[in-house]
């Protein structure tokens, strides 16, 4: 395996970005970051199916726009990791901040604690290719999956009494699924939003994702190969449908 | 039901010794006013939106469509419009939802604006004979440029240009959806503007492959909703615009209903067939401007720093300061829309009462930087209700760069400016995804109508120049000196910082 290593001590965003491109360009399999402290849109737009490890703390909107690459984050994340992301994996060891996986469009992201508000916001679906998977191993604050328009977002709760405990859930939700770990009170319910049935044939469904999840983390998945989740989706896919009158 | 109907808005009749019953109304009309029963084709007027389209299309100029048949008791304060929209509340307890720009009778400041000519001193100038310089740069300019010396002696440019749009003139055509707007018509304004050297946007529903060619002249745009980008939308684009707010509906999101989510729409959009396209109000990753910053910056960072990127903001009552604010963040032009900005699908009550004049928008956020010192470094384009090439003369004096048009685009497409763009069924194949409908438009004859219209008005301006002793854009550009006021109040002449007429 090709490896290029950066420091990237002091190092502004833009020619770190450059040097990870470069790095890509010239074949690079993985590309390995330390020292990484804030810098902002790691691997932005990126492409390719290289893995890149991240030493650090990175800033705002890694993965922002990224179409391939899988990247490994050895610490918290700032907001918006896998903003638009188009395709590719973002594991973050650690926990991350608002707008997590803003209108992302396809991919995975992991991350192993908490994250802040507005997780999954306006995530959606085009056929079964690009469906954008979000899991939390622990908590997210409000208004999680807000305008979710399509993909899954999976909070699991570990170490916590209650997966969720934080309000607007799915609020203006019209498309994908969001499912949490254990019972979640009607109260923190969206408008928009409605609790389901979590069927053995929904486990079905998303065990691959959480023996993913679990692998990555070093967890072990039988703890959670059961049905106590609640699915929560739309109401309906045309929210807004019976909201006008003609002129 | 208690409220009954109301009387139609227009009445529709056919002159039966014209007529010679080929039924074209019936096929033309797509809201069903004609239908044919035993030997005589039947109007139901109240169906009638005024498009025009049976007028246009009858061999014979049998048909005659009249506007308000019937009126109320008059009223000048419970106007029809007034006593409709309540009953129709009554009826429904819904938002009424409306298409095109604002409909409400306000005072235009552009009708109320003058232009120059010279007579005997600084005489005029000849665009026949003389060349006019209406090439335009939108994008960052440096506030001031450095130079070195090689070690040959040749003098070297230092300063880093930004990535600039040339236009060969300065009229774009502003952002409307695949979606909102069927492919032939995007596909009508995208080869008029390759081929005179200007730009189109995208709007916000992604870009359709069959407009890759004309990728060079357009301007892709990201809204909340995200619909249709990824890196690949991203870098086919000549400038990217991150669209905040619109004219015709300032503080709410876009909503492009399932029913105009064809298999082609979800193609570019990336989203599910027939579901609700949404647009969130606010983009969920922007709370500041320096949230703002960030999402410029991301933009720049993915394409490589290689292109533009313009944010677009309604005119609203605090414009100055918030196009300060984007002037000093890293965007290269802010676009402004104003209040009679057009719209697929808006409240009413937003088209018609949210939001402020292009006009008033243009000249406070010009003073506003130019005040501050950095007028020059950031583009202004302006937009929403540009009607003629002296509104475009007019805007560029008091201070914008260059000016998107849409309406006017789309007039020139054959859009009666009917407002029913929402429902789908524009009988002219304009906004409607309804393939039966879509093909009614040529797009190589929409690309001449359009490309005849920006070129017709190019060579008014080049003429209202030339009139004005003017041979260069940049000496029209803020160049209130050519402007007056006709019957404007102080307080507006102050705003707009021009003379009275007379003075």
């Amino acid at each position: 395996m090709k490896t290029v290593k950066i420091d990237s001590r002091g190092m502004h965003y833009t020619p770190l970005n450059q040097k990870i491109r470069a790095a890509v360009a010239d074949g690079a399999e993985e590309i390995i970051l330390d020292n990484v402290l804030g810098q902002r849109f790691i691997g932005d737009g990126l492409r390719g199916n290289v893995r890149i490890i991240v030493n650090g703390v990175p800033g705002g909107d890694l993965g922002m726009f990224m179409s391939g690459p899988t990247c490994i984050v050895h610490g918290n994340a700032e907001h918006a990791p896998g903003n638009t992301m188009d395709k590719g994996m973002l594991v973050i060891h650690g926990s991350a901040g608002d707008a997590v996986a803003h209108s992302m469009r396809g991919g995975k992201v992991f991350i192993k604690n908490n994250i802040g508000y507005r997780g999954g916001i306006h995530m959606k679906q085009y056929e079964v290719e690009a469906r954008p998977i979000l899991v939390v191993g622990g908590t997210a604050h409000s208004f999680l999956g807000e305008y979710m328009a399509g993909g899954l977002v999976l909070v699991l709760g570990i170490g916590k009494d209650k997966a969720m405990t934080d309000r607007g859930i799915g609020s203006g939700i019209h498309g994908g699924e969001i499912i949490i770990r254990g019972e979640v009170d009607d109260f923190l319910l969206g408008g928009g939003a409605k609790k389901f049935k979590f069927t053995e044939s929904d486990l079905e469904r998303i065990a691959p994702i959480i023996k993913s999840f679990c692998e990555q983390f070093g967890y072990d998945a039988a703890e959670f190969l059961d049905t106590n989740y609640t699915k929560i989706g739309p109401v309906s896919s045309r929210p807004f449908a019976s909201k006008y009158v003609w002129e | 039901m208690t409220l009954g109907s109301v009387p139609p808005k227009f009445k529709v009749s056919i002159d039966r010794d014209q007529c010679m019953d080929c039924g074209r109304c019936i096929e033309n009309c797509s809201y069903g006013v004609y239908r044919r029963e035993g030997d005589k084709i039947l109007i139901e007027s109240r169906k009638c939106t005024g498009c025009l389209r049976c007028v246009a299309m009858c061999p014979r100029d049998a048909i005659t469509l009249t506007e308000k048949p019937v009126d109320y008791r008059s009223h000048p304060l419970w106007s029809r419009e007034v006593r409709e929209d309540i009953i129709k509340q009554a009826r429904s307890g819904k938002i009424i939802l409306s298409g095109m720009g604002n409909a409400s009778d306000l005072p235009v400041v552009y009708d109320h604006l003058l232009l120059d000519a010279c007579q005997v001193t600084n005489p005029s100038i000849d665009p026949l004979r003389e060349p006019m310089e209406l090439r335009t740069y939108i994008g960052k300019k440096p506030s001031k440029l450095k130079f070195r010396k090689t070690e040959s002696g040749d003098v070297e440019l230092e300063t880093k240009i930004a990535p600039n749009l040339k236009l060969n003139t300065p009229i774009m055509i502003g952002h409307m959806s695949f979606g909102a707007i069927s492919l032939n018509s995007q596909l009508s304004m995208a080869k008029a503007v390759t081929e005179l050297g200007t730009y189109m946007g995208t709007g916000e529903g992604g870009l359709h492959e069959a407009l890759y060619p004309y990728q060079d002249h357009m301007i892709v745009q990201v809204a909340s909703g995200r619909f249709g980008v990824n890196i690949d939308y991203l870098e086919r684009g000549a400038a990217i615009e991150i669209k905040i707010g619109q004219g015709a509906k300032p503080g709410i999101g876009g909503h492009l209903p399932g029913e105009k989510v064809s298999e082609e729409v979800s193609k570019a959009r990336m989203i599910p067939i027939g579901s609700d396209a949404i647009s969130p109000a606010p983009h969920h990753d922007i709370y500041s401007i320096e949230d703002l910053v960030q999402l410029i910056r991301s933009l720049k960072e993915a394409t490589e720093w290689k292109k533009p990127v313009f944010v677009k903001i309604a005119a609203v009552h605090n414009v100055a300061p918030i196009a300060a604010g984007i002037a000093r963040s890293s965007a290269d032009a802010v676009v402004i829309d104003g209040f009679r900005g057009g719209t697929g699908a808006a409240p009413k009550v937003f088209r018609d009462n949210v939001g402020i004049p292009i006009e008033i928008a243009i000249a406070s956020v010009d003073q506003k930087l130019r005040e501050q010192g950095v007028r020059n470094e950031i583009s202004i384009i302006a937009s929403g209700g540009i009607r003629s090439s002296a509104d475009l003369a007019k805007s560029i004096a008091l201070g914008a760069d260059a000016v998107n048009i849409g309406t006017a685009a789309l007039v020139a497409l054959g859009c009666r400016v009917c407002g029913n763009c929402y429902r789908n069924l524009c009988p002219w194949g304009i906004a409607t995804q309804r393939p039966e409908l879509v093909s009614r438009l040529d797009p190589e004859r929409g690309a001449v109508q359009v490309s005849n219209l920006i070129q017709g008005w190019t060579d008014e301006l080049s003429e209202l120049m030339g009139a004005a002793g003017i041979n260069s854009i940049e000496s029209l550009r803020g160049n209130r000196d050519r402007l007056r006021g006709y019957m404007l109040d102080e307080k507006m002449l102050n705003i707009l910082d021009v003379l009275p007429a007379g003075a």
